[in-house]
């Protein structure tokens, strides 16, 4: 009898710690953002759990057409499709809309596998193609509340003009295609028709202008602009 | 006479000395703490208007994006005001400090608290060329910090939302405009956020009185936590 239970009890055992070994790895987290800015909107975010082999987007390297869509127009389905292609989990649009100046998403769960990294991004209207993003950050093992500030990056793919333009949301169309403040001007002659960085790099900011019907932007001087960060989110790993 | 007394000094020394020696160790450490607080200008032409310290309990939340911005941070932000920011029943101590801390100066109050299981650090100071921004610190959780350890935390500059940031004439305490301070009026967007900045006329701002020099970046003040008992 001995000898029989013995063995069994032994193979058990070691399924448990198997098990408990891949419980203790997977993880579940609750993310808020936070908008910190004053007069900049957020597309819809997206939020992915995904292996160190996938990307949103890298400082210094090109925009993916992808990442282009979401940052020129706020079209995250292809993030999206792009993430899911390569067995990431993906949490669209938590705030079911805009993410307005100062205001937060409420707090949403996303898992993760062991060893998996986080990223995530929108787009900051009213810019060309100013979007906020977190490129694989590496998820803790250790369960506790992590807080990351969040900049705001120029995606590289489109002059900076700041001209409000209808429909200019589609990549490749030049402009800004809403300003969902309400505050931008009209008539501006175009800040820049060139952009020198064609990398993801730190965007330099809005510039505006003070002249509402003229001037070299359509965007107001005292409302669009912003210093970095543009986010703060809180990431609770449970 | 004379000899009483000192016979009653003579035992009420050696009572105190025994006292002191009885309770030397962890156990003075607990019963109250001393901190030395200091802040670092870091801007290049904006300077802080006499600062506001504080150690508090948990409920003290001096500010919180998003939401407006209390009377006391307004009086604060828009003039300079400390007093009624530092008006909370959740405040265990506060310190004013010792006026205007110029550019590139620093400043340093000591404060002296009873031993707390929570103890909170908040600071803030205003801009004073600007119109309502401010730097400073919130619910810092300075519980674990032990005698002889220090913090160091490099400071954000947020607006109060409760003054539209015109830079213009007269709308500004500071020395680049000597204009009016706090105002009861509330013109902004109505909540406390992230700074975006001076605009300034030499980046475009035709009607503020503020030049290059007053400009900033995210980061405007370094505050160092010390506990020095």
């Amino acid at each position: 009898m001995n000898k029989l239970t013995y063995p069994v009890l032994r193979s058990f055992s070691c399924a448990t710690l198997l098990a408990f070994g891949s419980v203790a790895h997977a993880a579940t987290l609750s993310l808020e953002i936070t908008n910190l800015t004053q007069g900049i909107h957020f597309t819809p975010f997206i939020v992915a759990t995904h292996q160190t082999d996938h990307q949103f987007f890298e400082a210094g390297m090109a925009a993916s057409t992808s990442l282009q869509a979401m940052a020129e127009g706020g079209d995250i389905s292809g993030l999206d499709t792009d993430a899911v292609a390569a067995g990431a989990m993906v949490v669209k649009n938590p705030n079911l809309g805009l993410l307005m100046p100062g205001q937060s998403v409420a707090s949403f769960d996303i898992s993760a596998n062991a060893g998996d990294n986080l990223s995530l991004a929108a787009m900051l209207l009213p810019t060309n193609d100013a979007f906020a993003g977190i490129d694989s950050w590496s998820i803790p093992t250790q369960a506790g509340t992590y807080t990351l500030m969040v900049n705001a990056y120029d995606a590289g793919t489109e002059a900076n003009n700041e001209l409000i333009t209808a429909d200019s949301g589609a990549p490749g169309v030049l402009g800004i295609p809403a300003d969902p403040s309400g505050k931008s001007g009209t008539g501006g002659s175009g800040v820049t028709s060139t952009e020198q960085n064609m990398a993801v790099h730190i965007h330099r900011g809005s510039l505006g202008d003070d002249d509402a019907a003229a001037g070299l932007s359509d965007l107001d001087n005292t409302v669009h602009r912003w210093l970095n960060p543009v986010l703060k989110v809180t990431i609770t790993v449970q | 006479m004379n000899k009483l007394t000192k016979i009653a000094a003579v035992v009420l020394c050696g009572a105190t000395l025994v006292a002191c020696s009885d309770n030397e160790s962890d156990d003075d450490y607990a019963k109250q703490a001393s901190y030395r607080l200091t802040v670092h200008n870091l801007t290049n032409n904006q300077p802080f208007s006499p600062l506001a310290f504080a150690l508090h309990q948990a409920q003290y939340n001096p500010w919180q994006v998003g939401m407006a911005a209390s009377l006391g941070l307004e009086k604060l932000a828009e003039g300079g005001d400390t007093t009624d920011f530092l008006s909370d029943s959740a405040i265990m101590a506060a310190n004013s400090g010792d006026g205007i801390v110029a550019p590139g100066m620093s400043q340093s109050v000591e404060i002296t608290v009873p031993y707390h299981q929570m103890l909170m650090y908040s600071a803030a100071t205003m801009l004073v060329n600007t119109n309502d921004a401010f730097t400073g610190l919130k619910q810092y959780d300075i519980s674990a910090l032990m005698p002889g350890e220090s913090m160091i935390m490099l400071a954000t500059v947020y607006d109060a939302g409760t003054e539209k940031n015109t830079e213009s004439t007269d709308t500004m305490p500071g020395p680049a405009d000597n204009g009016i301070g706090f105002d009861a009026t509330r013109d902004d967007v109505g909540f406390v956020t992230a700074h975006q900045g001076v605009v300034t006329q030499d980046d475009g701002l035709t009607s503020s009185v503020l030049n290059q020099s007053h400009r900033f970046e995210s980061k405007v003040a370094k505050f160092t936590i010390e506990r020095i008992e």
